[in-house]
């Protein structure tokens, strides 16, 4: 190994005597390098391209060769052939990338900067660059050459000229560069005008005394009307300049105007900066919305809670003198940035959506979650960014992510960085409605290998237990039974959680306590050794048996205790000394003896201040009396909040966001002013407007840059500020839609690719496709019937039901018919397509029924279909549901499967006995003017929608005049919630009464759907809110399936509580009445007769719930609930509990 | 006073310099763009990825008490940025990402043998790149007319003729409001292809049921026109379409008054948009897992049996099927046998991997066997998730279609071409 480096160094020699022919040898060298054999080594040596190759590290002799090799290339650098030249400097260039030192070579170098060869000139730049701060002096030779660059004619040579002089940090061509600067930033083209913007802040950190000239600069390059420029001049703004802000005003429509145009480095600074500025400019447009509600000054606290106290009452007084208007530049930078969203640079994506994060109405906000949630698909990195951003967001404005839950779900092979972030998100999603599905995910995620991960899991159980009260009990269950987890970090994380749910409501849990107290024994791990010991010193009164047991045993394994541990048996012992001094008397003074001697001062320190306090000597004072109240004091419980909480003071996307914690150089948010500072500073004079706009200058832009014409509307900035409405459907844009429309042109599935021929006949390819039509929906009765998807026609029709509305949406497939855009083609195209199909044609003569029809007819027609409806229960026939247009599909789904429906109706009948039947008033006869209205579940299926709870309304006409219009309105309900009205009720007599039924999903929750009542004089806003039993079906299950699912619903599914019978629950009998009353299940046959068993599906999601009665001859009763929804279980647990302890 | 002050705002610069460092642990490049710093401040980075234990689980921001540490992991290399002052970290990231594309395009792939063997032209790229830390030029069209990328008949030419790699005049891009495209693009054959790619992404339960669907669409092109040409591309249903990102050529406005893209493309291969298409539509998920894994409390043994069989293919062939299991790490090894394909357990990884191929209707791929456990480790907790991948050819699982492409501002007729696949993104069963 030591023969190449000699090798190499005598290579230039021979290359520099006959360069020529070496020449040659290394571009053949150099072309065949893979095949480099030993032969050709002294060659290659030389002059290969492969710059490691002269310093293999493994040579021998480091410092000689070293000395050589610089040597030669010296050498190179005097040939006057520029190819060596090149080489070598490709070789220092090499070193420095390698982090070599090869600053002896600046001598050599630096003669060689005004080479004509352009790469090596630019080699030669690099390495000046690099080691011109060191040699200064030497550094100034080259200066003269610069000097000559900046007036060279190519303007890619000037730019780079005064690239590397203001890269160059030597302080004493300060006033060079300064000049430099200056003038290039009038230099004509733009890219040498950028390069000066660039070169700004260079000078500036080389020599801040330079400010103020340097400001001047700036002030002069943002008013530069090239999307070039904008992005760096903003840039150095920042850097040199951040709090001028009056240096804005002016140019700030103009910036908003380019912004899009501007290249994606320049949109991102830009952007943070105008969020600055407009924090400084504009008014916080969330204050008027809190006004507008109208509900004083108490709402206006409530729900605005940016700002402090005092601020917000001024801004309030302030805002109701004057109501908020939104300044129209506001308005502008809102409506400038938000196509950006769609950016494929993340950052650029992330800046928007913190501008409007902390600038835009509340309502607005919503738009940038799905940029963001898409975002998340992107790298690790982005997607780890990303996500700390949206848990700060999701704990201000938890709806904006709510309805992209499902999108942070995680996968096993996600990174566990990524996996914890999710999970905070997730967390703070959680609330009422959506907190079983998660809760479902987390049991999935305890299961994980990923041991931090599981941890993490446990701990956002106990969040969501301490923040959603209703599930407390079910997460606290769950957690419970973690406690025999064979892993023991599983238990340890689970005791820590434990504790601090516990410490909510202790009286409840003395169980658990016990349990945990006996876990003692198996669990390792300090920190949750340490949390069951303070648990039972902490309630000590509720298990005053174990306590001193387990003190006692703690006494014995003190000493190897770890320092948690200890410092907690000591507080145990304190407290136990405190409640039951007689038993453990002896045990405290033992452990505080063996504290005394303890190796670790804080144990010592602790054991002596314990003593002092409990034990009462003559000495000890005051304190003493203070002893039970200082260890027993009541401890508030632990409040289990977000790490993130409190993050958005720290403008989001920053760096100081991210670590939460002020980096350098981070410029402050600023709040919002009280008043707004005068609009008119960004209003420019019209003479240099009207220069820029001149027609010729348009007409030029039009002309050179096409990209400009569909948004030259807003491009022009006099325009902008207030004009919203002729934006950008100029000319052109209608021309496109005309020739998209009329395009009939479509790639076939089957074809790879396809040479258009614009001229072909249009007509004949509509015949083909109708063909196509036509003989496609043929296949699929040939193909298998198992494979769904080829069953074309059926598939598509019901996903279009599926998305109903959107039927833009499904209209993809092989139709291309679609090609026509507005809606009314479509539908003819898809009734075409519908009357192949022989399935189709049995609906025909229905479905054929155009969607746009008048009223009167859909009326007719429901008539009629209410004839093939199965819900001849309906007590009218005046009630024949009054249908939306939508209705007439899901009617006749329910239509075809009327068969597997009657089962389900024909049976709860029998279980449900209509007298047991609760009436619920919905008005009161007086509230409602004489109209009484009562309500009942009347526990039969509702027809129309197998999913909705049947609600059965009498209405009562208490008056002696006759009631008119009898319908519903304006639903208010929670979202997934659906209403199905009944039909108006055109008259109702006086004295009269008459039933209607109407269907309510309420996604099994038992949230009340709110509407209004209409009479033809009167509206009264009411609600239903349903007993959670009459949110299920029953259910038909033998025995054994009941067994079966009941293992399946294990765990945090399943709730079991014990009570004792009421008086009356004498028999079986009485119990099977008293539940079926409460819940609408039905009973499952079982061998013993000492348990009851029940079954019931949700209505809305179909879930199971099962409920066990199991009876002791005690008098007692167990009763379980394994259900999916935990909510619904645990209230319904809480129900039954009731309606049997009667 | 004043004087330190502004002592103390100087230091501001974007990415202060450049680290790039191999799975092993290796140094292998460093650029600074202002002064040296240091690679011991690298110890820090050492430090965090040793703690990691896993590559992917480094945090891509670390705190240093002069410094942050930006750094992102990409084909086995960590590029390293080092911060010093307030930044958005997505702009470093995001940075990073696309000097290691334009690596990548540069040489065909973005290794460490690869970026040592061209070392020069990366130093003169990143120098094109970055100016005192602040992105100059990343479009690729734009570099490349500044530095030309390394062909071997290139270099044979620049060394005889003694011509360089680097361009002497400004690129034409950089100047006009289409940076993106060069100027005088010449083809003998006018083309214009666009790959429309879809992944599904999706979490299916024990039971098969979705939990979770979505679909990840892009729309790669390769245009190969002459002159400046002016493409619009239409879609059949581009409500579909609800949310999208678009490469910068793309005008907004059009597509949000028409539903239409409307660009003057780069020359060359690009990725034109890419979709989302969320949960909350109806995702068809082609295929459907039977899977039963099973560990025995003693014996330390298990058994797998997975069977993997068409479900909404829309009548197209799944393609280049492969589940692959992360086991438990107490699994020693695997006795299977597949009714198709193979498989194979890597007992250091603990990665399972079973290459099916092609999916065939009529007999279902079947993995079947004996898994053997350490023996006196407590049989692991939970079984392990199965990661699916597969391929449709010719299909767009969303049933995104593009109806036409026409081209303004250019008299020839160009070659036009649309292909559809359908690939598994990050498909999981839960078992």
């Amino acid at each position: 190994m030591r023969a190449p480096p000699a090798l190499s160094a005598s290579a230039p020699r021979n290359g520099s005597r006959d360069s020529v022919s070496a020449l040659r040898r290394s571009a053949s060298s150099a072309a065949a390098e893979m095949s480099a054999s030993s032969a050709f080594s002294d060659e290659k040596g030389g002059s290969a391209s492969e710059p490691e190759y002269g310093h293999d590290p493994a040579s021998g002799g480091i410092f000689s060769s070293d000395y050589k090799r610089h040597d030669d290339l010296k050498e190179m650098l005097d040939s006057n052939k520029d190819s060596l030249k090149l080489e070598a400097m490709k070789r220092i260039v090499a070193m420095i990338a390698r982090g070599k030192n090869a600053s002896d070579l600046f001598p050599a170098v630096v003669k060689n900067v005004a080479c004509k060869n352009i790469e090596v000139k630019k080699l030669v730049y690099v390495y000046l660059v690099r080691y011109a701060e060191e040699q200064q002096d030497l550094a100034l030779l080259s200066i003269s050459t610069f000097q000559r660059g900046l007036k060279d004619p190519n303007q890619l040579i000037r730019a780079s000229a005064l690239r590397v002089l203001s890269s160059i940090r030597v302080t004493i061509i300060v006033p060079i560069m300064m000049l430099a600067i200056k003038e290039a930033a009038s230099d004509m083209s733009p890219y040498v005008r950028k390069t000066a913007a660039h070169a700004i802040p260079k000078l500036h950190s080389l020599d801040p005394e330079q400010k103020d000239q340097l400001i001047e600069v700036i002030e002069k390059l943002l008013a530069d009307k090239t999307t070039l420029v904008a992005g760096s001049v903003v840039m150095a703004f920042e850097e040199v300049c951040p709090d001028r802000i009056d240096l804005i005003h002016k140019n700030y429509r103009k910036l908003c105007n380019l912004l899009i145009d501007v290249e994606e480095w320049g949109q991102v600074v830009i952007i943070n900066m105008l969020t600055r500025y407009a924090r400084t400019q504009f008014l916080n447009p969330n204050i008027n919305e809190s006004l507008l509600e109208d509900s004083g000054e108490k709402a206006f606290y409530a729900s605005d809670d940016e700002e402090d106290e005092d601020k917000k009452a001024e801004a309030a007084t302030l805002a109701k003198r004057k109501p908020y208007v939104m300044d129209p530049d506001h308005r502008l930078l809102l409506r400038n940035t938000k196509p950006l969203l769609q950016s494929r640079n993340a950052a650029v994506v992330m800046a928007v959506a913190q501008l409007y994060f902390h600038l835009a109405p509340k309502a607005e906000v919503g738009i940038i979650a799905k940029a963001l949630v898409r975002l998340m698909r992107s790298h690790s990195e982005v997607q780890y960014v990303v996500l700390q951003n949206v848990a700060t967001m999701t704990i201000k404005r938890r709806g904006m992510f709510e309805p992209y839950l499902k999108s942070f779900y995680i996968r096993s092979t996600d990174p566990t960085q990524i996996k914890i972030l999710k999970l905070e998100v997730l967390t703070n999603l959680a609330n009422e409605t959506n907190i079983s599905t998660i809760l479902r995910e987390f049991q999935t995620y305890i299961k994980s290998m990923d041991k931090d991960f599981v941890a993490a899991s446990i701990q956002a159980i106990g969040r969501c237990a301490t923040n959603i009260g209703e599930v407390r009990d079910t997460c606290l269950n769950g957690l419970v039974q973690l406690l025999s987890n064979r892993d023991e970090l599983v238990v340890a994380e689970s005791v820590v959680v434990i504790k601090k749910l516990l410490q909510m409501q202790p009286e409840q849990h003395s169980d658990i306590i016990k349990h945990m107290a006996k876990l003692i024994d198996n669990i390792q791990v300090p920190m949750a050794r340490a949390s069951i010991l303070w648990l039972i010193g902490e309630y000590c009164e509720h298990v005053p048996k174990i306590a001193p047991d387990v003190l006692r045993k703690m006494a014995k394994s003190f000493t190897n205790e770890e320092d948690i541990v200890k410092l907690q048996i000591i507080n145990l012992a304190a407290k136990l000394y405190l409640t039951n001094s007689k038993q453990t008397k002896l045990l405290t003074q033992y452990v505080l003896n063996l504290a005394k001697y303890d190796q670790n001062y804080d144990i010592r320190d602790r054991a002596r201040f314990i003593r002092q306090l409990i034990v009462p000597t003559d000495k000890s004072g005051a304190l003493n009396k203070y002893a039970k109240k200082l260890f027993l004091a009541l401890k508030p419980a632990p409040v289990l909040e977000s790490p993130f909480k409190d993050r958005d003071h720290f403008q989001l996307g920053s760096l100081s966001h991210l670590l939460n914690a002020k980096a350098g150089g981070y410029q402050e948010l600023p709040d919002w002013p009280e008043s707004a500072p005068d609009p008119s500073v960004r209003n420019v004079e019209i003479p240099e407007w009207s220069k820029c706009t001149s027609r010729k200058d348009r007409k030029e832009k039009k002309v050179e840059k096409p990209f400009y014409s569909d948004s030259e509307g807003e491009s022009g900035p006099t325009e902008s500020a207030d004009s919203e409405s002729d934006s950008g459907s100029g000319s052109e844009s209608a021309s496109g839609s005309e020739e998209s429309g009329s395009g009939s042109e479509s790639e076939d599935s089957g074809e790879e690719s396809e040479s258009e021929e614009e001229e072909e006949d249009e007509e004949d390819q509509k015949k083909k496709r109708k063909k196509l039509d036509k003989t496609k929906p043929k296949k699929p009765v040939v193909e298998s019937a198992e494979s769904e998807q080829s069953s074309g026609a059926e598939d598509r029709k019901r996903v279009r039901k599926a998305v109903k509305n959107q039927k833009s949406a499904s209209e993809s497939e092989s139709e291309s018919e679609s090609s026509e855009s507005d809606d009314e083609s479509e539908e003819e195209s898809e009734e075409e397509s519908e009357s192949d199909t022989d399935i189709r044609k049995k609906k025909a003569p229905v479905s054929k029924q155009p969607p746009k029809q008048s009223k009167k007819e859909s009326k007719k027609e429901t008539q009629e279909m209410s004839l093939l409806d199965l819900d001849d229960f309906e007590p009218s026939p005046a009630s024949a549901p009054v249908t939306p247009v939508n209705f007439l599909s899901s009617s006749l789904v329910s239509d075809l499967e009327g068969l597997s429906l009657t089962d389900t109706i024909l049976a709860p009948t029998t279980i449900a006995p209509s007298g047991l039947i609760k009436m619920y008033e919905l008005l009161h006869r007086i509230t409602g003017e004489g109209l009484g209205v009562e309500y009942c579940f009347s526990r039969q299926p509702f027809s129309p929608d197998p999913n909705m709870v049947a609600v059965q309304i009498q209405f009562t006409n208490n008056t002696n005049s006759e009631t008119k219009n009898l319908h519903i309105e304006e639903p208010r309900l929670q979202s997934g919630m659906r209403i199905r009205e009944f039909a108006e009720i055109e008259v109702l007599a006086a004295g009269e009464s008459v039933t209607v039924v109407m269907g309510i999903d309420f996604c099994d929750s038992t949230q009340a759907a709110n509407f209004q009542l209409c009479t033809h004089t009167r509206k009264f806003f009411v609600s239903i809110q349903p007993p959670v039993g009459e949110l299920m079906t029953p259910a038909f299950l033998t025995e054994n399936d009941f067994k079966k699912e009941q293992g399946k619903l294990m765990g945090m599914n399943e709730i079991s509580e014990k009570l004792t019978l009421g008086g009356k629950c004498v028999n079986e009998h009485v119990i099977v009445e008293r539940v079926t009353a409460t819940a609408n299940l039905s009973r499952v046959p079982c061998g013993s007769d000492k348990e009851c068993r029940f079954a019931g599906k949700t209505v809305s999601s179909g879930c199971l719930v099962l409920v066990t009665v199991a009876t002791k001859d005690t008098g007692g009763a167990q009763l379980t609930v394994n259900c999916e929804k935990m909510v619904i279980g645990t209230m319904l647990v809480k129900d039954i509990l009731q309606a049997l302890s009667q | 006073m004043k004087h330190l002050e502004a002592r103390l705002s100087i230091a501001l610069i974007m990415i202060h310099s450049l680290f790039l460092i191999n799975n092993a642990g290796d140094l292998f490049l460093e650029k600074h763009w202002k002064s040296v710093i240091s690679r011991s401040v690298c110890d820090y980075f050492f430090e965090a990825r040793e703690k990691a234990v896993e590559p992917d689980n480094v945090p891509p921001v670390i705190r240093t008490p002069h410094h942050y540490l930006i750094n992102i992991y990409r084909e086995k290399i960590f590029f390293v940025s080092v911060i010093q002052t307030e930044v958005p970290p997505l702009f470093v990231i995001e940075f990073l990402h696309r000097v290691a594309e334009t690596f990548q395009d540069y040489f065909g792939e973005c290794s460490e043998t690869t970026i040592k063997d061209n070392m020069v032209i990366v130093y003169e790229l990143l120098e094109e790149m970055l100016d005192n830390g602040f992105p100059l030029a990343t479009e690729s069209n734009i570099l490349k007319e500044l530095i030309r990328p390394p062909t071997i008949l290139r270099t044979m030419v620049n060394t005889i003729t003694g011509s360089s790699n680097v361009g002497e005049t400004l690129p034409t891009g950089q100047l006009s409001t289409i940076p993106w495209r060069r100027a005088g693009v010449k083809y003998t054959n006018n083309e214009a292809y666009f790959d429309v790619v879809e992944e599904i992404d999706a979490i299916l339960d024990k039971s098969g049921t979705t939990v979770f669907a979505e679909i990840q669409g892009v729309i790669d092109a390769c245009v190969k026109l002459s002159g400046m040409p002016d493409l619009t591309l239409s879609f059949m249903n581009p409500r579909l379409l609800d949310d999208v990102s678009f490469h910068p050529c793309v005008r907004y406005k059009r597509w949000e008054s028409e539903r239409v893209i409307s660009f003057i493309p780069p020359d060359g291969n690009f990725q034109l948009m890419s979709y989302h298409i969320s949960a909350q539509n109806l995702v068809a998920i082609p295929v459907y897992v039977k899977q039963n894994i099973n560990f025995f409390e003693t014996g330390s043994s298990g058994r797998l049996d997975i069977t993997v069989g068409p479900k909404q293919t829309m009548g197209k062939t799944v393609e280049c099927l492969v589940v692959t299991v992360h086991m438990p790490k107490v699994v020693l090894s695997a006795n299977l046998n597949a009714t198709q394909g193979t498989y194979n357990y890597d007992p250091v990884t603990k990665i399972l991997v079973w290459d099916i191929g092609k999916l065939n209707p009529q007999k279902l791929p079947n993995l079947k066997g004996s898994l053997s456990l350490q023996s006196g480790a407590p049989k692991p907790e939970e079984n392990p998730s199965l990661n699916i991948d597969l391929k449709i050819q010719q299909l767009a699982i969303s049933g995104l279609k593009v109806n036409r492409l026409d081209m303004y501002g250019e008299k020839y007729k160009p070659f036009k071409g649309v292909k559809y696949v359908t690939k598994a993104g990050k498909f999981q069963v839960r078992t």
